[in-house]
This record gives structure tokens, C-alpha cells and sequence, in this order.
């Protein structure tokens, strides 16, 4: 076999390759941890020395998913055979359930806004980005750092604030109001991030388009866009991240109508002693579409596709 | 296809004038080529008459309609940029489909698909119609930016030294292929180069552009043997034309302070002698680099010279021009 010069040896490759997959090892272990955890049962979930081996349960989901009122043994000889195996799985446990549990409705508010925040975000973001990059924009370098500003602090700094003028707008509890804040709060990053993309686009291609007979705007949405399909899907992974596993402001801005998951999960502790696997069942689905997400978008995070047919 | 007429076009960038108070007509038909160093404005006159710039004091004309607030799509010019700027993330056949299909022209499928074929055959890249314009050669990207102007029929064609960036053969070919298919189409044609090659062959007129003005406009024989300046004179010419002192030969006019000398307007039978510095042989013609009176001249001479450098020579003009202490042109 030859190498080109440039090449790292094959000795380099399998030392690197070993240390990516101890790193790897490293950062996967709590992520296993919660997957194996949500199979579990109580018992096994809480077990010293922890159980590396065990019997696998639906038990935790069907937790996650439902509320459930005990019954004394009696009552439950009494009742009609159980219908479905999660029913049965419940009343093997001294339980009935009651109804269904808020997580779905949870699950799908934060689909809602951590994705209506992202593509409203992108929208915003491109836009602007496109502005600051191509157009002589009056105080264009104060505006920009005014921007970055935004972020000089944790946005949680100004909870209070946001708290009463949410209240005062009537965008407490909202799906709205949540949106509008995690896309302020991504905005400036998402700006920053574009500009950046944008600004290795050479305005040629634009010109060319122009010329070719398009408006500004077909230019942009014709040739700037594709080629920024990158930097765009990378700056949406980040917006989407930061918006879906937010905390803070989702405790304190929401409870009935818009609450999302991160607040939500932590309340399934409490409800008929430390339900660990319900709660390491709701992380997982919790974890699944950023991932799918994150997979989706994985070949535009690849750079380096559209250079090359511009002389420099 | 369409005249086109600067009037007085004005156009700084900061404290540098690009174009000063620039008017220049290119006749329907015409091929006209401007001449001049970077800096004299020949890209922004293109880019002004393109639309993507605008004139600060001047009006444009294309077809005597005034481009004023025109933008460069209803303006319907092509442009071949200097850079190949294709779009990366379409394939060579569509990057030649493009300007078909913009709302502007709304060509027909069957249309486009015969047109995109045609102009691929004659610029030789049909075996490379699906490629990405990113897996192109420098060669084939310059050829395939060429096409795309082509593809169209457009009021005038704008180029930016299209050719600048191809290997000599592909340039040769291509000189030949874009002044027939400007003549056969009958089109209007500005092109900017500083390859005096390109102007001398393809122009039906050569502009001479210096710090953003007109110098000299003319065919390129006229620019050639009646230059208005030093300026003018030195844009062609291969090897450049030797200026010395208008009274290194003898009699000069009066007021003449240099005389002009192109390369071939030296003869060797007669006047004071010279002595060979360097001999360069191209093959076609011999160059000959000289000392005389103190001053270095370049010559060229038959391509079998037995001169060697160290040889002593006798020269004298034969067709000078004359120029005054500014540069200006003298009549003789």
C-alpha cells in the first residue's frame, strides 16, 4: 500500500481511532446508564452494587405514560381480568391505572417550541446574517456587537424581567411566548454563526445570478441558500439543543398549557416514591429527537463541498 | 443586439476615482475591447453597464434606453466574470440552464435542453454536461462561465478577461471561436483584457482606459501605428515600444522631448552603432536586447540571426513617433 505525503500512518490512525473510542466510552457511559436504567426495574434501578445484568421491564414506560392509584390485594382479586399487558404489568405491582400521565402532551410541547423556536431562529437568523454580510448597513460593527451582547450574560439573569413582562403581555404560559423567548435568546448566536457562513459565499455567484436574469431575492434563494445549507444546518443543531434541553425558563414561565419536558420530568419523582426508571424512561424518548435531528442534518455538517469554483 | 453609450460616467470609490467622466460609445455589432492596467476602470465600466454598480454622475445607454434605475436582469446583458463564479451546487448542464430559466426568459424544457447542447459542442465540454461545476478543470470551469453567456441572447455581451486564466492553446481556440460567433451573431460586444493579443485579433475597437478616462479610441491598427500618447502606444505592442530621448537620433521636431520606437521600426544598415546585450530566440522571431548611447532598446530581427550578444550594430528609426514633455503625441 502507498500513502500520499500528507497521510497520517497507519500507526497514527489506530492510535487516534483508540483514543476517539476511549472518549467515546467516556461520554456514552451516563447516556447507557439512562437507557439501561429505564428497563429496569425500581428495585434493580436502585440495587448496590449496580446491576450490569438483568431482566429488561416495559415497567418504567408504562409509568412514564400513565398515573396509577394502589389497591389492597382484595379489590384487585375483584376486578375483571386485565385487557392489556401493561394493565396487568401495573396490577402485578399492586396498582390500577388511573388514567394517562401529561407526558406525551410534555413531549409534544417541546416538539412545538424547541423546533418552532429553530425554524423561526433560522428564518430570523439567515435573513439578517444575509443583510449584515452583503448590504452597507448603517453602524453595522455596533450593531453586530450590540447583538453578541445579548449573550455577555446567562439569559437567566434577567428571569425577572422576562417573568413580569410576560405576565404583562399575557405570554405566560404560552406556546408563543416560548418560542419568542428561545428564539431571542439562540438569536444572536444564530446571526453570528450565518454571518459567518455567509461571508465565505463569494458575491460573485449572487452577481452571476443577477445578471442570469433573477432578482435579489431568487439570487439568494437560488444560489446563497443551497450553499449555505451548511452553516444553516449546523446553526440549527445548536438552536434546536439549546432550546429543547432548556430548564430554567421553562420552570418559571410555564405550567398548565405550555410546559415543556425538562420541567416535567424531574415532577414524575414524587409521584409514588423515586420512580428512577419512569424518570430515566422519559430522558431517553427525551433524547431522540435531537438525535434524529442531529443524524438527519449530519451530511451538511460536512464543509468543504462547495469550494473550489471560484478563483481567488 | 444593441448599442451601447456611456455619457459622462463618473464613479469614486472614497477619495480614487474609478471612472472619471468617462463617455464611450460601443456601435451595434462592434467588438470593442478595453485596454489599460489594473486600476483604469476597465472592470467597473463593465460593471456599471452590467447594473451591479451604479453611476454616481452619468447616464448609461443600452440600445438608447437609459439604464438609469434599471437593474442588471431587466437590463438583459451576459456577462462573463473573471472569476468563473458557476454555481457549485448545480452540475455543468445546469449551471448552463440557468439563465434560461429564469423568470425573464421562461425557456421552454426542449428548448433549453437543444440550446445547452449546442453551445456545450462548441466550447468542447458536452462529455462533461453532468459533471458538478466543482469537479471541473480551471480550463473547463472558464469555458463552461463563456457558455453560459452564450447560451442566451441577450442585448449585449459584457466579458472580464475570459480568457485570462486558460492554458495557450485553449486561449488560441478560444479567440478564434468567441470573434466568429461575435460576427455571425452580429453581436455587441465590451471586453476587458490586458492581453494585447486578445485586442489586436478580436477588436473591431480598442478603448484605451488610464485612471478611469478615456485616452484613445480607435481601431486596433489606429492605436497601433497612431497612438495619441506614450500611454496609448505602450498598451500594445510585443516587445514594448522603446522610448528614448527624441534627440538621440538626430533631428526631432520641435517640442518633441521622446521618440517612440516600435520593435520592428529600427533598421540595421545605417546610423550610429549599437552593441548586443542579450539575444532571445522565440522560435518564430529573434529579440534583440541593445545598449546604445547609453539607453537599452529591444528590437526583433530574423529568426536565424547569427548576432551574438557582444556584437556591435548599426541603428536607426524608421517610422519613430514623436511626444512631447507630457507624453502627448507630436505629428510629425
Amino acid at each position: 500500500m502507498s500513502y500520499s505525503a500528507n497521510e497520517p500512518s497507519s500507526r497514527t490512525k489506530w492510535g487516534a481511532g483508540t483514543v476517539v473510542i476511549l472518549y467515546a466510552i467516556v461520554t456514552l457511559m451516563p447516556l447507557l446508564w439512562i437507557v439501561a436504567t429505564g428497563f429496569k426495574t425500581s428495585e434493580d434501578a436502585i440495587a448496590y452494587p449496580p446491576k450490569v445484568f438483568f431482566e429488561p421491564t416495559a415497567e418504567g414506560y408504562v409509568n412514564l405514560f400513565t398515573t396509577r392509584t394502589r389497591v389492597n390485594n382484595e379489590d384487585l382479586a375483584n376486578l375483571e381480568p386485565a385487557k392489556t399487558w401493561y394493565e396487568q404489568l401495573v396490577r402485578d405491582r399492586g396498582q390500577v391505572i388511573a388514567g394517562p400521565s401529561r407526558y406525551s402532551e410534555r413531549f409534544l410541547n417541546s416538539i412545538i417550541i424547541g423546533f418552532g423556536s429553530t425554524a423561526l431562529c433560522m428564518l430570523l437568523g439567515t435573513a439578517a446574517a444575509y443583510a449584515f454580510s452583503r448590504f452597507r448597513v448603517p453602524l453595522k460593527d455596533d450593531l453586530l456587537f450590540f447583538i453578541l451582547s445579548t449573550r455577555m450574560m446567562p439569559p437567566i439573569a434577567v428571569a425577572i424581567p422576562i417573568f413580569l413582562m410576560f405576565k404583562n403581555l399575557g405570554l405566560s404560559d404560552t406556546h408563543l411566548g416560548m418560542i419568542l423567548l428561545y428564539t431571542a435568546v439562540n438569536l444572536s448566536l444564530s446571526v453570528w454563526l450565518l454571518k459567518g457562513f455567509i461571508d465565505e459565499i463569494p458575491v460573485e455567484y449572487e452577481e452571476a445570478a443577477l445578471i442570469d436574469g433573477y432578482t435579489r431575492f431568487q439570487a439568494f434563494y437560488k444560489v446563497v441558500l443551497p450553499q449555505a445549507a451548511t452553516g444553516i444546518a449546523s446553526t440549527a443543531i445548536f438552536c434546536l439543543i439549546f432550546a429543547w434541553n432548556e430548564y430554567a425558563f421553562a420552570v418559571l414561565l410555564t405550567s398548565g398549557t405550555a410546559q415543556t419536558a425538562p420541567p416535567f420530568i424531574p415532577t414524575i419523582i414524587g409521584v409514588g416514591g423515586k420512580d428512577w426508571p419512569a424518570v430515566a424512561a422519559g430522558a431517553t424518548l427525551f433524547l431522540m429527537p435531537v438525535m434524529v435531528f442531529t443524524i438527519v442534518l449530519r451530511k451538511h455538517l460536512l464543509r468543504g463541498i462547495t469550494f473550489g469554483a471560484v478563483r481567488k | 443586439m444593441a448599442e451601447i453609450r456611456l455619457e459622462n460616467v463618473t464613479r469614486a470609490y472614497g477619495s480614487v476615482k474609478a471612472l472619471d467622466n468617462l463617455s464611450i460609445t460601443v456601435h451595434d455589432g462592434s467588438f470593442l475591447v478595453l485596454l489599460g492596467p489594473t486600476g483604469a476602470g476597465k472592470t467597473t465600466t463593465l460593471r456599471m453597464v452590467a447594473g451591479l454598480e451604479r453611476p454616481e454622475q452619468g447616464q448609461i445607454f443600452i440600445n438608447n434606453q437609459n439604464m438609469d434605475g434599471k437593474t442588471a436582469a431587466q437590463r438583459n446583458v451576459a456577462m462573463v466574470f473573471q472569476q468563473y463564479s458557476l454555481y457549485p451546487h448545480l452540475t455543468v448542464r445546469e449551471n448552463l440552464a440557468f439563465p434560461l430559466k429564469s423568470p425573464l426568459l421562461k425557456t421552454p424544457a426542449d428548448i433549453i435542453k437543444g440550446k445547452v447542447e449546442e453551445i456545450s459542442e462548441v466550447l468542447q465540454i458536452s462529455h462533461k454536461l453532468d459533471n458538478k461545476a466543482t469537479a471541473l478543470s480551471g480550463g473547463e470551469m472558464q469555458r463552461v462561465s463563456i457558455g453560459r453567456a452564450l447560451v442566451r441572447d441577450p442585448s449585449v455581451y459584457l466579458m472580464d478577461e475570459p480568457l485570462s486564466s486558460l492554458d495557450a492553446k485553449l486561449r488560441a481556440d478560444l479567440r478564434i471561436e468567441l470573434k466568429s460567433i461575435q460576427s455571425d451573431r452580429g453581436a455587441t460586444l465590451l471586453y476587458v483584457t490586458h492581453d494585447q493579443v486578445e485586442a489586436m485579433t478580436m477588436a473591431t475597437h480598442v478603448g484605451v482606459l488610464d485612471e478611469g478616462k478615456l485616452v484613445q479610441i480607435g481601431s486596433p491598427r489606429e492605436i497601433y501605428e497612431d497612438p495619441v500618447s506614450i500611454y496609448a502606444a505602450g498598451r500594445l505592442g510585443q516587445p514594448r515600444i522603446n522610448i528614448l530621448p527624441a534627440d538621440l537620433f538626430g533631428t526631432a521636431p520641435s517640442g518633441a522631448k521622446w521618440i517612440g520606437l516600435r520593435s520592428e521600426h529600427i533598421i540595421y544598415t545605417e546610423g550610429s552603432d549599437g552593441t548586443v546585450t542579450r539575444v532571445e530566440r522565440l522560435g518564430d522571431q529573434t529579440r534583440l536586447h541593445m545598449r546604445f548611447k547609453g539607453h537599452d532598446i529591444v528590437t526583433v530581427t530574423d529568426a536565424h540571426t547569427s548576432l551574438k550578444s557582444g556584437d556591435t550594430l548599426a541603428v536607426a528609426p524608421s517610422h519613430p513617433l514623436f511626444f512631447d514633455q507630457s507624453g502627448k503625441r507630436i505629428s510629425s
